[in-house]
């Protein structure tokens, strides 16, 4: 499974949401995309399968195995979607239908795309939910979304995305609305399933800790396009885009630095995100930048590789190394 | 769940009593003495009482409002002051008309409004969206009576399909009775549809902007099916609870339109008995459609119940 | 996030506007036919009696030789008024109720609602028997039975909202400050439901139309000679097969003056709250 994107941009209107995304992902690779909200994660991945809201279109080349999904009629895209790109959303609480008893959703899928009978998606659906450790599968079969709780509810949902079996799951925040406690019991679920059916994982996360934890490589996004792609562990250690540093010193710190007394205060970013489509011309960072130079607002910087295997979108990425 | 059932019951019979005593209040205390306005003015003072007995007015008020309902509960209406003839049977001969006809509009306005509510909030913004939204702004405006007529003259004065008034009766046959009850239907039907495809349709937007409709799009599930499997069930509860609401508009239709296609109807029986003063008719079938309100709202409580898990409390 | 919550929320109301005129225009028909119509409405002219369109009058004559197009005109007064009576008297009792019901909670809440479920039980046909029965027909039984029939609307849109209002900060804390029900109630609830209710109150006027012509059909709205659209169809049904005109005329009326009066509502709606990505 090879997924490649190419220049995907999304357009609403006169206004552009989302430019220059590209990056290639191979069988069984992970890769983490890490943004603040308004930066454009989810809907990099609905472009990718292909479900946009309505008004906005997407331009590029989604490459799956060497197909455009893009240039593909909807009723072919609706035979990769779930089969082969299988997807976990961000809202447990509202990503389940209300009125179907859970078994019978993760059974429509199997019956949908592997044309099986009833009576084999029952039995299969009922194997996947103790798969993905739903306690007391058997009896909670039957149960209806709102009779389970925020955690139990994902694992429903991410036995939805694999049950038809696909290659590549994306999980777009998969934990961001689930408490802590739970948070990392689905994530090592997640891990593991992604890892024993060796799929390729994109994962979406504004949270740098699970980023670190699950992913090989890393995309940070800011405002609409990429800003930095690499190596997670590469990234987290050292950056090569003043955004990403910023990210990093504004994460938490446990206990005091060697030499401090107490823990510093927190760090952030002054400023705001720039709104979708309304980017003044150069950096679209540079108005927050601490490193942002006159040469930095006449023309948006262009992607470049600073390293094998590592790009930035930064004229002062050196300074950096 | 057993709980929510028997309150509902219980507030369904008591909302059932209260209609009665309003019923009762309005047309056997109110208007005053039930015998003289039968009798007239001139009237003799022996024949007055002797109505009086005749009518049980001479028992205290209460006395006559339970031997009413007494009497519902086993059956006994009393007897109609114009025709001689036991209420029930009038009635009963009478809803064999009424009940088919608004169950026939009811399920010619639902089918309608779900297939064209649906199809338009796919297609929102686009002409077929468009073209629906305003067949349904047309049918709201216009009075259920006046598409009665229109359809007589359409089809009895001008093509000469239809009969123009009466009714055969189920002995005659239930395709011949069927006949004669469709063009009635339709018109009682067309502005319930207009009111109900509008309803349709924003459920409908609302349900398709949920999350659960992306994910069965992720699953693969084209637009078609995500729509009438995922979220027309989801829509279907303000639906519901329009329709309850617009039974007390269907009853009132059907006063309208039994009158416009001469049928024996309910409605057709409570108008002669108010022109005829039989205030015996009159009383119980009031009774009768303010109960069929009463019991659609019910119903309504019901269903929802069916379809919508939320609001069954599992312990 | 939706296309629609990222484009301007302003959009063109042709529902307002094309509400607006309908309706502005009928209630000056209205007010005009008070002064004047071309011919009389009630006058009988026998030997003029069911001429078509064009050959007597703009639109023919009823079977009593009297100009359909005045009557029509006449008739717009007797709708209108008759409406606009009836959804006063329940859009005042109904919002008493309703904010009442909103302000004191509880029981007296519960059984204000259930009495208003009980009158809904009635559809305002119905009630105009009843109250026929006991007052003969006239204005006042149209105009109570319709009446009536709207109040539930009301006292449920009234406390619905005030419910919401109640909820604001501003109210919580004039309470707090010892504030009676009240006066909460008549300064800060009424004002702030006001565009809701102006809303339900156009939607009930168009609804009030409906019934009143269906109360007139019946004979059960204003007596003769007040000409009134629902009667003019009554008597139209006896001449279906030699006069059919007679029919057409005064169901347009009605239709129309609902349609506008719907529209109206509609585009009131879209006014108070365009912020809604409005599926309606």
């Amino acid at each position: 499974m090879s997924l490649a994107l190419e220049n995907l941009a999304v357009h609403l209107g006169a206004r552009t949401l989302l430019a220059d995304m590209s990056f290639r992902l191979e069988n069984g690779a992970t890769l983490g995309i890490v943004g603040e909200s308004g930066s454009g994660k989810s809907l990099l991945v609905l472009a990718i399968i292909g479900l946009l809201p309505e008004g906005m279109r997407a331009e590029g080349r989604v490459l799956l195995d060497g197909e455009d999904l893009l240039a593909l009629p909807e009723s072919a895209l609706c035979h990769r979607r779930g089969a082969r790109i299988g997807m976990i959303f961000q809202e447990p609480s509202t990503a389940l239908n209300p009125a179907m008893r859970i078994g019978e959703q993760i059974a429509e899928g199997l019956i949908w795309h592997r044309r099986i009978d009833a009576a084999a998606a029952r039995a299969e659906s009922l194997r996947l939910l103790d798969h993905v450790r739903m306690p007391d599968a058997a009896r909670r079969f039957a149960f209806y979304p709102h009779e389970l709780s925020g955690g139990q509810r994902q694992r429903v949902g991410i036995a939805i995305a694999l049950a038809p079996g696909p290659e590549l799951l994306i999980a777009d925040e998969p934990t961001t609305a689930l408490d802590v406690t739970v948070e990392s019991e689905i994530l090592d679920l997640l891990a593991e399933l992604v890892a024993e059916a060796r799929m390729s994982l994109i994962l979406i996360s504004h949270d740098l800790g699970i980023i670190a934890g699950m992913t090989e490589r890393c995309l940070v996004m800011y405002a609409g396009t990429r800003f930095e792609e690499g190596p997670t562990e590469r990234i987290l250690s050292k950056p090569l885009n003043p955004y990403t540093s910023g990210l990093l010193a504004a994460l938490p710190e446990r206990a005091p630095a060697a030499g401090e007394r107490r823990a510093r205060r927190l760090a952030g970013i002054p400023g705001n995100v720039p709104s979708a489509g309304r980017l003044s011309p150069g950096c679209r960072f540079a108005d927050r930048c601490a490193m942002a130079i006159a040469a930095c607002r006449p023309a948006e910087p262009a992607w470049r590789a600073l390293e094998p295997g590592h790009g930035v979108r930064c004229i002062r990425a050196e300074a950096l190394l | 769940m057993l709980r929510l059932l028997l309150g509902r019951l219980g507030s369904f019979i008591v909302t059932l009593l209260a209609a009665s005593v309003v019923i009762f209040i309005l047309l056997d205390i109110l208007p005053g003495d039930p015998a003289a306005i039968l009798l007239g003015t001139s009237a003799r003072p022996d024949t007055l009482a002797a109505l009086h007995h005749q009518l049980g007015l001479d028992r205290p008020l209460i006395l006559q409002y339970l031997a009413w309902i007494g009497g519902a509960l086993t059956g006994d209406l009393g007897t109609s002051i114009t025709y001689g003839v036991p209420v029930s049977g009038l009635i009963a001969d009478r809803l064999a008309l009424t009940l088919p006809l608004a169950l026939l509009a009811i399920l010619i306005s639902t089918s309608l409004a779900l297939l064209l509510g649906v199809t338009a909030a796919a297609h929102r913004d686009r002409a077929i969206d468009r073209a629906v939204q305003g067949f349904a702004q047309l049918g709201i405006a216009v009075p259920d009576f006046w598409i009665g007529l229109l359809l007589i003259l359409l089809f009895s004065t001008g093509l000469n399909w239809f009969s123009a008034g009466g009714w055969s009766g189920w002995s005659a046959g239930a395709g011949k009775a069927l006949a004669g009850l469709i063009l009635p239907a339709i018109a009682l039907a067309l502005p319930q549809a207009g009111v109900l495809t509008r309803v349709t349709r924003a459920a409908v937007l609302d349900v398709l902007a949920e999350d659960f409709i992306r994910t069965a799009r992720a699953k693969g599930l084209d637009r078609h099916t995500a729509l009438w499997r995922h979220a027309l069930p989801n829509a279907l509860l303000p639906v519901v609870t329009i329709l309850g609401l617009q039974v007390s508009f269907l009853v009132a239709g059907a006063v309208l339109v039994e009158n416009v296609f001469s049928l024996p109807g309910l409605g057709r029986l409570a108008y002669l008995a108010l022109s005829q003063r039989d205030l015996i008719v009159l009383r119980n079938v009031v009774m009768l459609l303010a109960a069929m309100v009463i019991l659609a709202n019910f119903i309504v409580d019901l269903v929802y119940l069916i379809l919508d898990p939320r609001l069954r409390a599992r312990s | 996030m939706s296309a629609a919550a990222l484009e301007s929320p302003r959009r063109r109301p042709p529902a307002l506007i094309a509400g607006g005129a309908i309706t502005a225009a009928f209630i000056l028909l209205a007010l005009l036919s008070r002064i004047w119509t071309p011919e009389s409405p009630i006058r009988i002219h026998i030997a003029l009696r069911l001429k078509p369109p064009l050959a007597a009058g703009l639109l023919g004559t009823d079977p009593f030789g009297r100009d359909v197009l005045s009557m029509l005109m006449a008739g717009t007064w007797t709708s209108l008024s008759t409406a606009f009576l009836a959804v006063a008297l329940g859009l005042l009792l109904g919002v008493a109720l309703g904010t009442a019901a909103a302000a004191l909670r509880g029981r007296f809440e519960e059984a204000a609602m259930r009495s208003a479920d009980v009158i809904f039980a009635f559809p305002a046909l119905i009630t105009a028997i009843m109250v026929t029965n006991i007052f003969g027909p006239g204005q006042a039984t149209a105009v109570t039975a319709i009446g009536v029939f709207i109040i539930p609307v009301f006292a449920r849109v009234a406390r619905a909202s005030a419910l919401q209002v109640w909820a604001r900060d501003y109210c919580l804390a004039a309470r707090a400050a010892g504030k009676g029900r009240l006066a909460i109630s008549l300064e800060h609830v009424i004002p702030n439901i006001a565009g809701t209710l102006l809303v339900q109150a156009t939607i009930q006027l168009a609804l009030a139309i409906l019934i009143e012509a269906g109360l007139s059909f019946l004979g059960l709205g204003l007596p003769p000679p007040t000409p009134s659209w629902g009667r003019m169809l009554n008597d139209a049904q006896t001449f279906l097969d030699s006069a059919p005109w007679l029919a057409v005329a005064p169901g347009i009326a009605i239709a129309l003056a609902v349609l506008g009066f719907n529209l109206l509502g509609d585009g009131l709606r879209d006014l108070f709250d365009p912020r809604r990505d409005r599926a309606t």
